[in-house]
């Protein structure tokens, strides 16, 4: 890809996928996603890759574990309906610890709700779509340039982590056509799975007494002479099952601590106009970009009003809200929904903040007019 | 010539789960003779199933062993036969696995004719979970949900294969276990999706319920209900019903393999770039 394109949301995605390093791409077509599918049935096989499109939702999310323990870095993308229905192979990826990038450009609903429209609805799901005590690392772009970097992003969280990641798009980013400046490659690092170095029959895939709290992982070209097993039920370090309730108990607090006690590694956020601001809008995704023409025109109206900007939305910044609801007596939460993270900031700033809202769930994206009143309204 | 099979078998996962007699050690038994007349090499073996007592197979066999969700097995064979072309895949799962909830991957495996052998340990009956009927529990016999009988049609999953364009078919059971190893091992050879219905005895849960608890009275019972296909020429339609034909059903080397498509697709894209 030249430095300059012309692309939508969906293709930058895309191409990032090949960029990072994504060699299996298995899906289903569903609006707003297909063209992350078109694009990779065109460049897929270009660069030796996979791209298949499945019979479903289930049979795509389960082929991209498949190839993922087969040793390749993987994606899958959908929508609100296809997440919904991958969900069960999203926890498979968690037990089994395999790096797996889920893409979600969320739309309307519930059900097929608003097929070509935007939302911001999946924000929980997307945290508590699967069944089961787990965690999930999920990422949330605002603009063309971030769908590109916060998708190899994903990927490399994914590799280091062994641990499935969603990219939160939707419609609005998905179709946004725009010129990006695409940085080189070779100024982003990319992250690779940590390989077995020990003969094949010492290895074992949640040995994390003898390789640490993130065993290493075959790679597909060292996948052939290790033989492992895996299963999605619960395991001990041989990966085969148990029901021994302190090796499960031990696995099941492990693999929530792999990502809580890296979260200085996976957290990413943005302040903005915050340091000298009275009133504090909290916004996150395409939605923030409406929250950011707001804040400066109130400031150009001698508000003095920041932005905090969750990129990582799950596991949710809850030192940082924690924080600023120590200084923020007014917080706005701006989603395009009718309140999903505003759980979690109301959570998080225990009663310290007095919290508004901007929510809407009606398919259009909520217009920066509507924030802006809403900051005038606190600010009196 | 005896098979050593702990040359297949992680002994230190042994003794098998399941219970005394059942069909699925025989399938298993029948499946490793199979390979090991083959010749082939554990690390070029991945071996993959859903849920069900007969997808625990793959944990008691020392190759690339993938235990996915119930139904699941399929796309995530078909994933790694992608990911890596040359190596044997096998599905190894239940009747329920593969026709009720995996039903829907398992036709389309057929449809694309990719190099994978599915082997539906054809038990008549969701053993792991209690003797629920399946699409493959004979009407008329009872079930742990069908206390009155199974007033339930049955898929024939030879047909079903075939209809879905599956280019090798067959069917056997555990109580011709040399000929089932036979068939096996035609299907593992096949370029192509190959399917193998193996009847199996789940004496637990079908069996108990349909007064054969013992193994050895199942086992005879199954092989009274199986007919080979010469002899099934002979018969009548009447004189076929509730009989399970046994044999190769398809042998077609003609249609083409689905990473070998997919091979000449990149061929095509990189020459093109
Ligand atoms: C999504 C889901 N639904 C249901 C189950 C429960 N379940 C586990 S195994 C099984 C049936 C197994 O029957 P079969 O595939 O015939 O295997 P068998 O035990 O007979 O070998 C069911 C219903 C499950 N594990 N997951
Ligand atoms: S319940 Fe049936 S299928 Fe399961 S192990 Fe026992 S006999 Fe075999
Ligand atoms: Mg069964």
């Amino acid at each position: 890809m030249s430095n300059v394109e012309i692309a939508n949301g969906n293709e930058l995605v895309a191409e990032a996928a090949i960029a990072a390093g994504c060699r299996f791409y298995a899906g289903y077509p569903i609006t707003p996603s297909s063209e992350i599918p078109e694009h990779l049935s065109k460049r897929m096989p270009e660069v030796g890759g996979v791209f298949m499109q499945f019979e479903d939702e289930i049979a795509s999310v389960i082929a991209a574990i498949g190839a993922s323990y087969a040793g390749y870095k993987s994606m899958t993308a959908t929508s609100g309906p296809g997440l919904s229905l991958k969900q069960e192979g999203i926890g498979l990826a968690c037990m089994m610890e395999l790096p797996l990038v889920v893409v979600d450009v969320m739309r309307g609903g519930p059900s097929t709700g608003l097929p070509t429209r935007v939302s911001q609805a999946d924000y929980m799901q997307a945290r508590w779509g699967t069944h089961g005590d787990h965690m999930i690392i999920a990422i949330a772009p605002s603009t063309l340039i971030e769908t590109y970097t916060e998708t190899i992003r994903a990927f490399n969280l994914a590799e280091k982590y062994r641990t499935p990641v969603l990219l939160l798009t939707d419609a609005v980013l998905a179709h946004l056509h725009g010129r990006v400046e695409i940085p080189d490659i070779s100024n982003f690092e990319i992250i690779e799975r940590t390989q077995p170095t020990v003969p094949p029959e010492e290895y074992y895939p949640y040995d994390v007494e003898r390789f640490g709290i993130i065993p290493p992982l075959p790679n597909k070209e060292n996948w052939r002479k290790y033989k492992f097993h895996m299963t999605g039920l619960n395991k001990d370090k041989t990966g085969f099952p148990t029901v021994d309730s302190k090796k499960v108990e031990e696995d099941e607090e492990r693999m929530i601590n792999k990502i809580m006690n890296n979260i200085k590694d996976i957290e990413s956020f943005e302040y903005y106009r915050v340091d000298d601001a009275d009133v504090l809008v909290i916004a996150y995704g395409t939605n923030a970009t409406a929250a950011r023409v707001a804040i400066d025109e109130a400031r150009s109206k001698g508000i003095k009003v920041g932005m905090f900007r969750p990129i990582t939305v799950w596991p949710f910044p809850e030192a940082q809200v924690f924080d600023l609801s120590k200084k923020f007596k007014k917080i706005i939460v701006s989603e395009i929904n009718l309140g999903q993270m505003l759980y979690e900031v109301q959570r998080a700033s225990k009663g310290n903040s007095e919290i508004f809202t901007v929510l809407q769930a009606a398919g259009v994206p909520i217009r920066p007019q509507q924030i802006l009143e809403k900051i005038e309204e606190v600010s009196k | 010539m005896s098979v050593d099979y702990s040359k297949y078998l992680r002994m230190d996962k042994l003794p098998l789960y399941w219970c005394p007699g059942c069909g699925n050690g025989t399938v298993l038994k029948a499946l490793l003779t199979a390979i090991d007349e083959l010749g082939w090499d554990n690390n070029d073996i991945a071996m993959v199933s859903g849920i069900g007592c007969s997808a625990r197979g793959p944990g008691y066999v020392n190759f690339h062993t993938f235990h996915t969700l119930h139904g699941r097995a399929i796309p995530a064979a078909t994933a790694i036969k992608m990911c890596h072309p040359d190596m044997h895949v096998i599905v190894f799962s239940g009747d329920g696995d593969m026709t009720a909830i995996g039903g829907n991957h398992f036709i389309h495996a057929c449809r694309r004719n990719i190099d994978i052998t599915l082997i539906v340990v054809d038990n008549w009956i969701y053993g792991m979970t209690g003797g629920q009927y399946s699409p493959l529990t004979p009407t008329g016999t009872k079930a742990s949900t069908m206390p009155r009988g199974n007033i339930d049609p049955t898929f024939d999953v030879v047909e079903l294969a075939k209809g879905a364009g599956a280019t090798f078919v067959a069917r056997g059971s555990v109580a011709e276990p040399v000929m089932l190893k036979n068939y096996i091992k035609k299907a593992l050879e096949h370029k192509g999706t190959s399917v193998i219905d193996a009847l199996s005895n789940c004496h637990i849960q079908w069996g108990r319920r349909n007064k054969f608890g013992d193994p050895v009275k199942l086992v005879d019972y199954i092989k009274s209900v199986t007919v080979s296909q010469a002899k099934a020429a002979k018969l009548s339609k009447e004189e076929l019903e509730g009989k399970y034909i046994t044999g190769i059903f398809v042998d077609d080397p003609t249609k083409k393999e689905y990473t070998q498509s997919y091979k000449e697709l990149i061929e095509k894209a990189q020459a093109k770039a």
